[in-house]
Order: C-alpha cells, then structure tokens, then sequence
C-alpha cells in the first residue's frame, strides 16, 4: 500500500518544487523523404513528420492528466536535414524549414529540433549549402532549431567550421535583431553531439536511430534544492546521498512517462535524459541548488566543485530509476532559462570564463549567453574553439549557443520569452585571434581517441 | 487499477460529502481514506478503485478538479502508478 508521506511527497515535488517532465521528443528519421524535385521533398518531409507524430501532444497530454504529472513541451526531432539525399540549393534547403515550420504548426508542438549538419571531420556539398541557409532559415520560421556538430574526440575539430559558423552565428543574430536576435537562442554548435538527446535547440534524430523514436528529458532542479536545503549542515557524503535518492525519484517519472507514451504511441522508447533543466521560474534554478549547497552567489571559487558534485549525484541516482539512459545527461547551466545564473551574471559573480570552466564538469556547454553585439566574428568562433576543445579533450559533450545581441553592450540586456527567459549582455575578451582562426583545416584528434 | 485523491484546503461542511459523492456516481469504489484537520486546514487522501467507473479516467479527473475549484480547493487526482515507481523499486 501507498503511504500517507510517499503521497505527500510527490504531491509537493508538483506542487510547490515544480518537479514535471520537461520534453517528450519523439525523433522521426527523414532518410526516406528524398527526391530530385525539392519541392516534392519538402512535401514529404512536412507529410511523414505530421503522419508519425499526429498523436504525440494528444497522448503526452492524456498521460499528463492521468498521472497529474506536467509535461512541459512536445517536441519533434528529425535527421540532420542536410543528410536528406539530393541536390538542393540554399533556397531548397529554406523551404525544407519552412515545411518542418509548418509540421510543427499543424502538430502544436512547440520546437522542431534537426536543421543542422554534421561536419566534424569534413563538409559535404549539402553540409555547405544547409550551413549558408541557417541564418535565413531560422529568421524566417519560429519554431526549427538548427545544430552543427564540429568537432568529436574521434575525429578532432573541423577549424573550417568553428570560422564559418562565427559568422553564421553573426549573420542570424543580424538577422533577427528586430526580435532581441532570437534566432541564435534556436542554434547550437556542438562537440561530441549525442544522437538522441530530446532537448532543445540541440535535439536531433540520430542515423544511427531507429525510424521512430520517444525520447524524454526531466527536469527538477526544484525539487533538488529543496532537498539539499532540508539536508542543513550535512557534510559531502550525506549531500552527494541526498540528491541522489532525489535524482532518483525525478527520473522514475521520466521513465514512468516514456514507457506510457512509447506503449501509447506504438513507438519504441529511446532513452530517458537526465539533465537537471532549469526554468526562469523562481525557485526552478540549478544555480540556486549550488547557493543552496553554501555558495555565496554562483560564480564564485567553489562553484565548479560544488556543480561536479550536484552532476555526479544526479547521473548516480538517475542511471538506476531508467532501463535506458542517454541524450546529454547532466545539469544544464544556460544562463537566460535560469533565474539564479541571471541574477548572478547580473551582479558580476558570474563572467564567461567560470561558466567556461563550470563546462568541463557538466552538461552541455555556454549556453543562452547573451554577449555585446559588436563582437568580432573570429572572437565568437575562438569561443567555440575554446569550449569545443574542452569536449573534445574529455570526451564529454560540449556546445556553444551564444547571441550576439545586435545594438546592444555589456550591461544591457535582451528577453526572448517563455523558457527561454531573458539574459543580461556579458563582457567578452575583445583581444583578436584573427590570425589563429584563419589558419583553417582540422585540430587533430587527441591521442585518448586511439582506443583500438 | 487505483488512484489517489488528495483534496487540501479550507476546512469546511461536506468535504468529503462531495468527493465521495462524485466516487460513488461514477462508479469508482473507495478502498481506503485518510484526513486531517490542521488548524483551520483540511488534508485528505483516498485511494478508489478505477476499474469500474463509468467514464474515462482523464474525465473523471476533470470532474473532480472542476468540484475543488467550485469550492476553492486544491483536488488531485493521480492514478497510483506514479507513487509506485516513484517510491518503490
């Protein structure tokens, strides 16, 4: 039988600690949907998203209702678009975005994740065409998120790409500067990307992936503060067993939701993500936990510690609650979705330089940082180099998705809305590695790569 | 198949009168309750039995969520499942 306090806990963790489930992905390969007429392939691509997932958002919120269990977002993720066989131009490629745009619309799904190329050792002539499109694609459409992988530990770092998409990252930012440049908040460069991470902007459906999958992503940095803030004056090993037993709860919902909606669905369940996403809500706040765990402000010494420790417990705890655990796995740290990173950069405790080095000991990477919008072009790519080179070195997950708010300085500030929240402009380094980054080709792949 | 009702909020005449009203209407069976009264607050919980109720489960939700709002209360209604994956391995 149930007991009274088990009852009283989940309902809390809903209530008051906004515990829910942050996305049901469901990733759908688009290998099939080629043809020589562009137009027939966007057609078909807009058709086989719309046909495999007509009954995701009805499902997700049948479970949401019975179970009394939130389910944020639903959410589509398809095969890197540039891997769509043909010879399409830029402006084919535009229409593909416009076609998921509109799957998108028609299915009430609020992101659409898999604009992207994978181009870590090398671009196709597609890979090319789709990059050039990005800044257009994502100005013109509201709900596609794009994604480039440029570098992985196997193969090292494409420097090619890492340039170009300094300035593809300039020219979305250009282009979409009437709306606080939230075209780069849609557009992620990534290190080792997982294949089958349901979060966006980075979710894409892997080729390796089945036809069609159901991904879920957790949340529950609330529920995780309370408990460290009930946990008082423990030391480590109590704090790290704390969230632990924590994780563990939040992702038996996760993996509760995913077998519900895979049976519903009649789609084969992928994995269960067990990042700690934060919101802007109050209280919903990775960066409140570490403060929780006895930081001043977040951003200070002491903050990489004390965020490996919250990372490790997390994944320990959240590894048992889930037969299949994948995506990026970690406490994310984007600084717009999250009401204590943004108080913390906006007092000056928190610099890109920490977050940089906060990168090396979680998930994902600098991300939704809003920097002055006359940042040079090879300064954005030398900070992707820089963070791509930290995924690379440690086998781990990086990205970069950085805006380079148009018009605006260190101190000003830019607001996108909903999840994605609103970030203050931070100061960047403005001494030039022009000349590093026009050397172009490829950074070898580290030596930890040869395993064979 | 059973869920759990948790119903909180100011104390007042006919509570449970009216959870258990709903209940019984449809069809859903009550299996156990537990309430308390703290201060002015009301906290209950009641597990039903679903598998003979006469509408579908995500309506019988509704109901009773529309019954708490008329009467300024907090009324959930979760099905069992997630208290057992959440608390037992």
């Amino acid at each position: 039988m149930i007991n009274t306090k088990d009852i009283l806990e989940t309902i809390s963790m809903v209530k008051e600690e906004n515990l829910d489930i942050r996305t049901v992905t469901m990733g759908i390969s688009l290998l099939d949907c080629a043809s020589d007429d562009p137009k027939k392939a966007a057609d078909n691509v807009y058709e086989k998203v719309v046909k495999k997932a007509e009954n995701l958002v009805g499902t997700a919120e049948q479970i949401e209702k019975e179970y009394g269990i939130p389910i944020i977002n639903k959410r589509v993720s398809v095969t890197p678009v540039s891997l769509i066989g043909g010879r399409y131009t830029v402006e084919d490629y535009i229409r593909f975005a416009r076609a998921l745009d509109s799957a998108a619309d028609t299915l009430g799904i609020n992101f659409i994740g898999g604009y992207g190329a994978l181009v870590q050792k090398g671009f196709t002539e597609a890979d090319k065409k789709l990059i050039e499109s990005i800044p257009e694609a994502l100005a013109t459409t509201g709900k596609v998120c794009s994604s480039v992988n440029v570098a992985s530990t196997k193969a090292g770092i494409n420097m090619d790409a890492v340039a170009l998409m300094g300035k593809i990252i300039k020219k979305t930012a250009y282009l979409t500067r009437d709306n606080d440049c939230i075209g780069c908040a849609k557009l992620v460069v990534f290190a080792n990307v997982p294949e089958d991470n349901p979060f966006m902007a980075g979710a894409f459906h892997g080729i390796g992936e089945a036809e069609c999958v159901i991904n879920v992503g957790v949340s529950g940095p609330g529920v995780v503060s309370s408990a460290v803030e009930r946990a008082g004056d423990c030391d480590f090993s109590e704090l790290a067993e704390t969230i632990k037993r924590t994780a563990f709860k939040i992702t038996r919902m996760g993996q509760l939701v995913a077998r519900e909606a895979s049976k519903r669905l009649n789609v084969p369940f992928g994995i269960v993500d067990l990042s700690l996403a934060p919101t802007p809500a109050v209280g919903d706040s990775v960066a409140k936990i570490l403060e929780d765990m006895g930081l001043e402000i977040c951003g200070g010494c002491g903050t990489t510690a004390a965020l490996a420790l919250l990372n490790d417990a997390v994944k320990k705890g959240g590894v048992m609650a889930s037969s299949h655990v994948g995506g990026l796995s970690g406490a994310f740290i984007p600084v717009s979705e999250d009401a204590g990173m943004i108080d913390a950069a906006s007092c000056g405790a928190l610099s890109i330089e920490k977050l940089e080095a906060m990168t090396a000991v979680c998930s994902v990477g600098l991300d939704m940082i809003a920097v002055p919008g006359d940042t040079a072009d090879d300064v954005i790519s030398a900070l992707i180099a820089d963070e791509i080179s930290i995924g690379v070195a440690n086998t781990k997950t990086t990205a970069v998705r950085v805006i380079p708010a148009y018009g605006k300085q260190a101190g000003d500030s830019v607001s996108f809305g909903g999840l994605l929240g609103a970030a203050p402009v931070m100061k960047i380094s403005t001494v030039s590695p022009a000349k590093f980054i026009s050397r172009g080709g490829r950074i070898p792949a580290p030596i930890h790569s040869l395993k064979n | 198949m059973k869920a759990v009702i948790t119903v909180v909020g100011r104390d007042s005449v006919g509570i449970i009168a009216k959870v258990s009203a709903v209940c019984s209407e449809h069809h859903a069976n009550i299996v156990d309750i537990s309430q308390s009264v703290l201060s002015e607050y009301f906290a209950m919980i009641m597990v039903v039995d679903i598998d003979g109720i006469d509408l579908p489960f995500t309506s019988f939700v509704d109901i009773l969520t529309q019954l708490g709002k008329d009467n300024g209360l907090d009324v959930r209604t979760m099905h069992e499942d997630v208290f057992n994956s959440m608390h037992r391995i």
